[in-house]
């Protein structure tokens, strides 16, 4: 009688492994398909259009542009940016050590005067993430972006530009990054949009 | 031989034992399947797929010689001027001297239908594309998305000169 019981209870039980194989084989694809938002200074807000060109993942320098003008550079690869940083360094005789060299290494956008860098650099990036950055000055008389620029594109010749602005920033200030840009011979650039259907447009 | 078939028929014995044992180790699959599923969710809502859309444009080099202009003359005639003003108000005129300035919008009815119908009359069209100091960034790429759409070749971006903004002025005024 008991046996029987436990005969019947027992059969009630789901295989669990096809499950179990279909829940890892997902996870596995996601895990290797994600890639991670980095994390951003400043929230941007971008316009939208039917562009259909992709931007490219890698070699690519982004200019952030915010709604308030204050402007952000931000470009990818560990190496370029601990070349980036040895320039900036040596140019402005900042005399930063290895470990905020290390740090600049990891940031992925920044908007920091060259003057403040140092103490800048100093911060955990949980204070960092805090701080409100002032932005990158672009003055005609010390043009830090120009800097920033050229300095990237000798590190990397193959880097591509992309200026990311935010919907209500004014186009004072957006004219004021592209002739920075201009100047220093970068004439082909992208401009971050976001995916709008044709349909919807009207 | 007797003692040897005694220790076979020990043997199977153990080997059913062993085989009753075996079923009994049954692992508890679900705390697996809730980790596993909880990682699939994580890694689900964190992923972003759609990598973000971009306008390629290409502004005309600077001129390596401070004095040499860059402006190149464009008849009047071919040029079809576009004033994006301040709160997303849009003003279209042709030609340059003491235009007619109308006023339009950024829909499909609005400066498209005006793009289309000048791109087909004028030939070799030129879209002059002045962004007044109060207009923002998605003026500017809505005006450069039009201009895929329309398929126009040639357009410019000029800024604002002070008798662009006092014709629109006087347009508003009127």
């Amino acid at each position: 009688m008991l046996k029987l019981k436990q005969k019947g209870k027992k059969q009630l039980k789901l295989d669990m492994n096809p499950m179990t194989d279909l829940a890892f084989l997902l996870v596995t694809f996601f895990m290797l398909t994600t890639t991670f938002k980095a994390e951003e200074p400043v929230q941007v807000n971008n316009p939208s259009s039917t562009a259909e060109i992709k931007l490219p993942e890698t070699n690519i320098m982004t200019i952030t542009i915010a709604e308030d003008g204050r402007v952000f550079f931000g470009i990818d690869g560990q190496y370029t940016k601990e070349r980036l940083i040895d320039f900036i360094d040596q140019r402005y005789d900042l005399s930063l050590d290895a470990a905020q060299k290390k740090r600049f290494s990891l940031i992925s956008t920044f908007g920091t005067p060259v003057g403040q860098l140092n103490d800048f650099l100093a911060l955990s990036s949980t204070e960092r993430m805090k701080l409100e950055q002032p932005g990158i000055p672009m003055d005609s008389t010390a043009n830090e972006l120009a800097e920033w620029i050229v300095y990237s594109r000798m590190i990397n010749p193959n880097l591509r530009v992309a200026i990311n602005g935010d919907t209500e920033t004014k186009y004072p200030m957006v004219k004021k990054v592209i002739s920075t840009l201009v100047n220093n011979k970068v004439t082909r650039f992208n401009l971050i949009t976001d995916k709008e259907t044709l349909l919807e447009n009207g | 031989m007797a003692k040897k078939e005694h220790v076979i028929s020990e043997t199977k014995a153990e080997k059913a034992k062993n085989k009753n044992l075996r079923k009994e180790v049954d692992i508890d699959m679900n705390p697996m399947v809730d980790l596993a599923f909880l990682l699939l969710t994580f890694f689900m809502l964190t992923t972003t797929f759609s990598r973000p859309q971009a306008i390629e444009l290409v502004m005309p080099a600077k001129p390596q010689n401070e004095t040499e202009t860059v402006e190149q003359p464009i008849k009047e005639s071919r040029a079809l001027s576009i004033y994006l003003g301040d709160e997303d108000k849009l003003y279209w005129f042709l030609g340059v001297t003491d235009p007619e300035v109308h006023f339009t919008d950024y829909t499909k009815d609005g400066i498209r239908k005006i793009l289309l119908e000048n791109n087909a009359e004028i030939l070799d069209v030129v879209v002059v594309i002045k962004p007044s100091a109060s207009s923002n960034y998605q003026n500017l790429v809505d005006i450069l998305d039009e201009m895929a759409i329309t398929g126009i070749q040639r357009y410019a971006i000029v800024d604002a000169a002070p008798e662009d903004d006092q014709l629109i002025l006087n347009f508003e005024g009127a």
